[in-house]
This record gives C-alpha cells, sequence and structure tokens, in this order.
C-alpha cells in the first residue's frame, strides 16, 4: 500500500522491473569476493588475541615459517606506525595489533601458504608471549573512577582532555528551561534502559583477493560497501599513494553499515607482496563474529514532562553508548537522532567510552534504536499514564517542516505526520487486538546523508544506455539508478544497462551508507542523463538544420517544429558524424538529505509461562520521499524491521569475564528464522524531498529504529511490565514476569 | 607434506545431470569440493556449521547443507546445486517467482533458499504459509525479512501446480 502526495505523473519511476543483476543472483552466477580465485592463488590465516587485553612482548614465527606450504608471514612490525594524526591509525591498529592487543580476535599475524589448512596449521605454530593487562567490559566500567585504560591511545574529543582516556566523545545539549518545565509538569515519566552489542549480521563473511604485482600495485577484489573507502584506506594503512591501489567491486553479500571499513585488505596485499602470489582471505564466522563490528551496547536514562493533556514539554536525557576498543562517533550521532518530537525544553547528554571489545561499526540508522528504545518507551508510558491513545500523543507533538533536532537545525520537508497518520488509519491499528494478543505502537527517525557521488552515462550506438556508478549495489540500487535514467531519457529501462565500476573506471564515489546512494549516486545519474539531452538536442539540430533552441526533449525524442520527431537511437546512429561519443560525467556532493521517519505497529502474544514472544501481526509505514522502485522500498522496510525485531527479542553478546564471546556462532547468536515472523506489512508514504529530482528521501536506515520500543509497548500491554532491557528474550521475561 | 596434499580419496558422483569425479581428501567439505574442484561457486559458505543454510543442495533429492557434508560421502550419489536448478536455458519457476517478487536483495542467500524451497515444493506441491515458513527456516537470510521470500514461493507453487494439472 502507498500514501503519496501530489507529484508529477512518471513513467518509469515507481514501477518494479526485474533488478538487472537478479538474474545471475538466482542461477548462482554473480561473484561474490570468495567466488573469485587467481592463478597461483594462496590462502591466508590470521592468528587473533585468546586475550581481552595484553602487551605483547614477543611474536616467535620462525615455526610457522617452516610449515609446509607457508610462503609468507606478516606482524604487526610489518606494517608502518602511523602517527596521532592519521585519521586511519585505528584502521591500522585494529587489522593488525602492534603492541598491545586490545579484544579477544583483534588480529596479531597471519600466514599465507598453498592451501587454507596449511595456513591454518601455520598460524597455530606461532609463539606469542603476552603480559596480561586488567579487562574492560562494560560501559560502567569503563566510565568508573580510576578505570585501567582500554587503549592508551584514546582520547576524548569535543571536549579539554588531559590525555590518554576511557571516554571517546561528550556532546551536551541544552535548549528552553528544562527544570522550570519539570516543576510545571502534570506527569513526569523517568526509565533507565540497557542494550546489547547486537552484529549486523550479514551473511557473508568478509573475504578479499589481493595481488601485488612486480610493478608493486595491488590489485584488490572484495565486497565491501565502499571500494573507494577500502583504497583510501588500504593505502593509508601501508603508507602507499593511492595511485598504487585499485580495487574491484564484487557483489557485495549484505553489509547494512558493516563492511564501511576494512579488516584484511593491508595484510593480503603484504603478504601479495612478499610472496610474489596472488592472496586471498576469507573470514570464518566466528572471526566476523569476534572481530568485526557489532554496533554498541547502551545505556540510557530518559525522563520526560508532559501536560495532562498529552503534550510532551520537556526532556533530560543521557544516552551512553560502548564503542569497542577505539574512538567512535556513535554518542555524536546518537544525539543527532533525538529530533522527532518538539520538546520546547530539552537537555541531552550523549557520551561514548571505550571498552575491550571489537572496534564497533556502523549497522543501519547508527545509534537510533539504542536511543529510539528509551525514547519511544518513555513517551509510551506517558500515553497510558494519561489514558491517551499513543498515535495521538505522538501527532499531537511530532516535529513538522521547521521545528528544531536535538541539535537545533530547523528540519525540511519531513512527512513525520502523514506516517504517524497513515498507521492511525490502517487496517490493521483500525482493526480490534485479537483475543490474547496485545498492541504496541512506536516511531524512528534517520537524517539521511547526501555525500560525494559520480555517474558516468555512456550512449551506445543503438541508443542503448549505460550507467557507470562508484556506488555498490547493497540492496536494489542498480535498479533504482536505471529506472532514473529511464525517466531522464525517456527510453525503455531494459535499454539501459547499470554498472558499479572499480574504481579506475568512474569518479570517486563515497561508500554505499547512510542511505544515500539511490539520492546522491541517483542524483549524479540525473544530472548526467540531462547534460547528455542538452547535447542530444544540439546534435539534433545540426541532424534537422535547426537551432538549437527550437528543439525539444519529449519521450526520448528530439522535437521540432515541422520535423519528424527524432529519436535517441536515430541521434546516437549518428554520433560520429554529428562531433563523436555520446557520454557524460557527473559529480557532486549531494546537500538536502531528506529525513526519514517510520511508524510501526506491532501485535504480539507473550506465553506467560516460557516468557516467549510471538509477533502475530506487523505493519511498517515509512517515508520514502519518492519510491523509485516500490519492490526494493518496501523490501529495505522489511528487511530492517526484522533485524530491529531481531535486536528487541533475540539478538546479543554474550561475553565471559575475560571478554570471550561465548555465542560466536550463528546457532547462538541466533538472528530471526522465517518461521518466528508473520509477514510485514508496508505502508510507503510519500512526501517528496523537494531537494531531489525525483524526491527521494532514501529508505536504508529508518526501520530499524521502532521495533524495540513498539515491541516493548506491546508486551508492556499484554503483561503490565514495562521491559528497559534488550534483548527481551525468554529468560529476561520470565524474570521480569517473576518480579511483577 | 601435510595429509590432504598426500592422501585424497577419488569421487565420481553426479552433479546437476552430469558425470563427474574429483578427488578430495577426508576432511574436505562437500561445499569445499563443488566450490574449488567443480568450479560451482552458486553455493556459499555463510557459517561452515549447518546454521545458515547459504550452503544448501540437494543430495539424491533431500536437502542438505554441503558444508557439513565430507566431500568423499558423495561418492555415488545425486546431487543438484543451484546451477542445476533451470533447465535448458530455461528459469525455474521459483527463479523467476524470485525475480519478480523482488525475493533477494543482496543474493548471498537466494541460491540455498531455491534450492531449500525447490526441495519443499518437489515433497509437497501446496504448502501452507507456516510450511513455506518452517521448510526455510534453515535458511538465513538478513536483508529481505522473509516477507517477499515467502510470497514469491507461494506464487511459484501456484504455477507449479497449474502447469501439473
Amino acid at each position: 500500500m502507498t500514501v503519496t502526495e501530489d507529484r508529477p505523473k512518471y513513467k518509469w519511476v515507481g514501477t518494479r522491473p526485474i533488478r538487472p543483476d537478479g538474474y545471475d543472483k538466482v542461477v548462482g552466477k554473480a561473484r561474490f569476493a570468495a567466488d573469485l580465485n587467481l592463478p597461483g592463488q594462496l590462502h591466508a590465516a590470521i592468528l587473533r588475541s585468546p586475550h581481552g587485553h595484553a602487551r605483547i612482548l614477543s611474536i616467535d614465527t620462525a615455526a610457522a615459517e617452516a610449515m609446509p606450504g607457508v610462503q609468507a608471514v606478516v606482524t604487526g612490525a610489518d606494517f608502518p606506525d602511523l602517527d596521532a594524526t592519521n585519521s586511519e591509525r585505528d584502521v591500522a591498529e585494529n587489522l593488525m595489533a602492534r603492541d598491545v592487543v586490545l579484544y579477544v580476535g583483534h588480529a596479531l599475524a597471519a600466514v599465507a601458504a598453498s592451501t587454507r589448512a596449511e595456513a591454518a596449521a601455520a598460524v597455530a605454530t606461532i609463539e606469542v608471549e603476552y603480559e596480561l593487562l586488567p579487562v574492560v567490559l562494560t560501559l560502567d566500567e569503563s566510565m568508573a573512577e580510576g578505570a585501567p585504560l582500554v587503549n592508551e591511545n584514546n582520547v576524548t574529543m569535543f571536549v579539554e582532555s588531559d590525555g590518554p582516556s576511557n571516554l571517546a566523545t561528550v556532546n551536551a545539549l541544552e535548549r528552553g528551561d528544562v527544570d522550570a518545565a519539570f516543576e510545571a509538569a502534570d506527569l513526569v515519566v523517568e526509565r533507565e534502559f540497557e542494550t546489547s552489542w547486537v552484529h549486523q549480521g550479514y551473511i557473508e563473511p568478509h573475504a578479499c583477493v589481493v595481488d601485488v604485482g612486480a610493478d608493486g600495485r595491488a590489485d584488490i577484489w572484495v565486497s565491501s560497501q565502499g571500494h573507494f573507502r577500502v583504497r583510501s584506506q588500504t593505502a593509508a594503512v601501508l603508507g602507499w599513494e593511492t595511485a598504487r591501489v585499485k580495487v574491484t567491486p564484487a557483489e557485495i553479500g549484505g553489509g547494512f553499515g558493516g563492511k564501511t571499513t576494512i579488516y584484511l585488505e593491508p595484510v593480503a596485499a603484504r603478504l601479495s607482496e612478499k610472496s610474489g602470489r596472488p592472496v586471498k582471505i576469507v573470514m570464518s564466522r566466528e572471526e566476523v563474529l569476534r572481530a568485526t563490528g557489532p554496533a554498541p551496547a547502551s545505556k540510557s536514562r530518559v525522563r520526560i514532562a508532559a501536560t495532562n493533556d498529552g503534550e510532551l514539554t520537556a526532556i533530560e536525557g543521557w544516552l551512553g553508548y560502548a564503542v569497542g576498543c577505539t574512538n567512535d562517533m556513535a554518542g555524536f550521532i546518537g544525539a543527532m537522532s533525538v529530533a522527532s518530537y518538539r520538546f520546547p525544553n530539552l537537555k541531552l547528554e550523549a557520551v561514548a567510552s571505550l571498552t575491550n571489545t571489537p572496534k564497533t561499526a556502523a549497522y543501519r540508522a547508527p545509534s537510533a534504536p539504542q536511543a529510539a528504545f528509551a525514547i519511544e518507551s518513555v513517551i509510551d508510558e506517558v500515553a497510558q499514564r494519561l489514558e491517551l491513545d499513543p498515535i495521538e500523543v505522538r501527532l499531537k507533538n511530532a516535529v513538522v517542516e521547521g521545528d528544531p533536532t536535538a541539535m537545533g537545525m530547523p528540519h525540511p520537508r519531513i512527512g513525520f505526520v502523514e506516517c504517524l497518520e497513515a498507521i492511525r488509519d490502517s487496517d490493521h491499528y483500525r482493526s480490534p487486538v485479537p483475543e490474547g494478543a496485545a498492541r504496541g505502537v512506536g516511531s524512528g527517525f534517520w537524517f539521511n546523508i547526501g555525500e560525494q557521488s559520480s555517474a558516468t552515462v555512456n550512449l551506445n550506438e543503438d541508443g542503448t544506455a549505460t550507467v557507470i556508478t562508484g556506488s555498490p549495489d547493497i540492496g536494489g540500487s542498480r535498479a533504482s539508478m536505471a529506472l532514473m535514467a529511464a525517466e531522464e531519457l525517456g527510453i525503455d529501462v531494459q535499454r539501459i544497462t547499470p554498472v558499479v565500476a572499480d574504481t579506475e573506471s568512474v569518479g570517486f564515489t563515497d561508500v554505499t551508507e547512510g542511505s544515500r546512494a539511490t539520492f546522491a549516486t541517483g542524483m549524479a545519474v540525473v544530472n548526467a542523463c540531462r547534460e547528455l539531452i542538452d547535447e542530444l538536442k544540439s546534435r539534433a539540430a545540426t541532424i534537422l538544420g535547426v537551432e538549437k533552441d527550437a528543439v525539444d526533449w519529449v519521450d526520448g525524442a528530439a522535437v521540432a517544429d515541422g520535423k519528424d520527431p527524432l529519436s535517441l537511437a536515430a541521434i546516437t546512429a549518428k554520433a560520429k558524424s554529428t562531433g563523436g561519443p555520446l557520454t557524460v560525467t557527473a559529480s557532486l556532493n549531494a546537500g538536502g538529505a531528506g529525513p526519514s521517519f517510520a511508524v510501526h505497529c506491532c501485535d504480539l502474544a507473550v506465553d506467560e509461562e516460557t516468557g516467549q514472544v510471538t509477533i502475530l501481526r506487523y505493519t511498517a509505514a515509512q517515508d520514502a520521499g519518492t519510491a523509485i522502485h516500490p519492490s526494493y522500498v518496501e523490501g529495505q522496510m522489511q528487511g530492517g524491521t526484522v533485524q530491529g525485531i531481531g535486536w528487541a527479542l533475540n539478538e546479543e553478546y554474550v561475553y565471559d569475564d575475560d571478554g570471550s564471546m561465548l555465542n560466536a556462532s550463528f546457532l547462538d547468536y541466533r538472528i530471526p528464522v522465517a518461521s518466528d515472523l508473520p509477514m510485514i506489512d508496508t505502508i510507503v508514504v510519500e512526501v517528496p524531498n523537494p531537494a531531489h529530482p525525483y524526491g527521494v528521501r532514501g529508505v536504508g536506515e529508518t526501520g530499524i529504529v521502532p521495533p524495540m520500543a513498539t515491541i516493548a509497548n506491546a508486551i508492556c500491554s499484554a503483561t503490565s511490565v514495562r521491559m528497559t532491557s534488550l534483548p527481551m528474550s525468554p529468560p529476561s521475561i520470565l524474570a521480569a514476569l517473576g518480579d511483577r | 607434506m601435510s595429509s590432504n596434499k598426500r592422501f585424497r580419496t577419488h569421487v565420481t558422483c553426479t552433479v546437476n545431470g552430469d558425470e563427474v569425479d574429483f578427488l578430495a581428501s577426508d576432511e574436505t567439505s562437500l561445499l569445499d569440493a563443488l566450490r574449488d574442484e567443480l568450479g560451482l561457486t552458486g553455493a556459499k559458505e555463510g557459517c561452515g556449521t549447518g546454521d545458515c543454510g547459504a550452503c544448501s543442495v540437494l543430495v539424491d533429492g533431500r536437502i542438505n547443507c554441503s558444508c557439513l557434508m565430507f566431500a568423499p560421502e558423495a561418492e555415488g550419489r545425486d546431487i543438484v546445486t543451484v546451477e542445476g536448478i533451470a533447465s535448458g536455458g530455461q528459469l525455474h519457476p521459483l527463479q523467476q517467482t524470485f525475480l519478480e517478487g523482488a525475493a533477494l536483495q543482496c543474493g548471498i542467500c537466494t541460491p540455498g533458499f531455491l534450492v531449500s524451497a525447490k526441495a519443499l515444493l518437489d515433497e509437497n506441491p501446496d504448502p501452507s504459509e507456516t510450511e513455506i515458513r518452517y521448510a526455510l527456516a534453515g535458511n538465513l537470510c538478513r536483508c529481505t525479512g522473509y516477507d517477499k521470500i515467502v510470497r514469491s514461493v507461494q506464487e511459484a507453487a501456484v504455477q507449479l501446480r497449474g502447469a501439473a494439472r
């Protein structure tokens, strides 16, 4: 179902063609990173720390070097020691420890051998002497007075720093008079919340193949969310010029933020350089869980003041994120994510602090789910205690264009109210709650980002087109690029071939993250097409013998008074005689990213004997701006929702006292499966983003934000117990019911 | 020399209708043999522990995690991978409905889902939604939330029943 504001009628935008990369994916031909093999290729294995925090006193690789099949061994000493001002220093430190290991799973040596088995056998013979250091595993431990240092290189950002600290960032925001507002309030609700680390859980483990040639240049094949970042990070970690590295994007088997940084490529490059052979590294699932970025664990405290008629007059909050072993912006971004309600009086502090756990990474709308779990739960309690409808309370306080975010920036045109109304008016919300079930609602926000993109559009001799971009296609972006190009050029979408090109075949493009690909790279495609149409008009004028000003572009053809329309194919056929190849490259740093809001509604049942929660019905409404390919917009909403359901109900990292993850497998780190779920109904709300030629907002992020509070609110409605800790797994629900 | 180079078993089996043979050490998984010895990289390794289903193949018509089966166990058996589902250049209805129903986003889990769904529909041409969800519960997808996968299997079942009539 779609709720659409008035907008132009499009021919291609908003249709649902089969995605061009789909055919290879359903027959098993699509090449993901681990599917590539090169002649003479070696396989590498990585030695990882068994300790949560330790000084490396010595590493002896002599036995490994003598093992069968071994061609090269590297340790931290094989990489340049980047100075503190280098922005990739944390990345370098994370992918190969130098003096200190900071978490269980931290890489500290690697071996390349003829087979995987030989590499693994050789790695096992490396002898390391450690001096154990204190392990800091929780936010409380990290922020305690006199806490041991997690990482001696860390200094706190945004505040006056007096040397190394566990604190990563501190951000304080304030507006209005919070104390007076709480004094005057009819109702004050305050709660504390806690969430665990969760992993992005992409099904494809990290993998790469790297071949360093005799000229010292590296060819890298890798699945990532941004091969230009792989290039720059790899070059920085190796101390190379960027031009020595070429990165070819493989198909990417899921990322969700987790493939926006590197873990393997410089290691493979150094091994390749030493051995003179291509080197392939494929992580195991255990390595993915122990050594790649989970989302931060969090603690928060939220206090909200309200009037009896449901006006939210003030919020006071503290948001804390445990960000793993290196500095991270999770706290700052968490503060940015507080933006859904007007709150005339606001006082927020967001902090991030280090722990001896894996360096965290972005995960879909990073930092927002933790904050929204807290705020949306407290708002629900306000509505409950005032006996008001939870959607009406949100509608009464929802931000509209011009209202400020917590950071103070005014919102552009947004569709939060429209999403709330879409749920309020939905069949789901209007239907009575089924016998034995309970209902909850919640909302979410993400600001989305623009950043840099490039696109080249080539018109071929027969009037077909190739659209070349540098945005890895993580969820259907090639299809959306083709649709926007078809709309612009006025040709059938089937005549357009969208391509994701390597770092030497297309202009610089930032990472596919923050829901920016269809928005920003789409803008680059549109700009290139518009420039091409201008050129096509010139060519048509030459062919028709008229002034260029007399030529219009209508439905894929040049039109001039008194002349037969000249199709795009008729013009490309004469490219050679009218000025040469028809190709345009457009690049931009896109501004005007459109924030996307979502509102969810969930019916569920709680088995009070087992603590098991069963989701019975789920509806997600989200403002897409304009859905370029509605199926993949729905897919983003459904996928994000189910990741949120996993975060709410099942997923957590379980550490022992030494910081070793006890559930580092898909058996024990349990993501939702098909039998856990009902259909996820979607309502695509379309309030076009005025800053994009087709109104795109970007839809990847926001879907993961509302589910935790939506489900907690429904559980509260079912059991009268307010769950404040994630995951709401059977044992924690049973414990909470026992305390009732 | 390491044992995996010195002692290898000669395995003969049928893969996607073709009789094939390859050499495999005792610890080689069927998945690695398919991918490394036969060049069939459609089946994926998502976990290596039988938890994600990305490596699903049919062995004598039954669904199996090829990462949990040793390659020498394939001797004399009939293996079908995602590369063998289409016939004569014609996509299987499941492949077509997955495309039309947008049942894939990144596509890494898709081969396993197609093989599992084929095993289900071969056995049960008219499954309920619940039966589909349980039959596919051994296959993890992190992109789609399963909605469009389940709908695409339902649609393929309708088409296959129509074709059988």
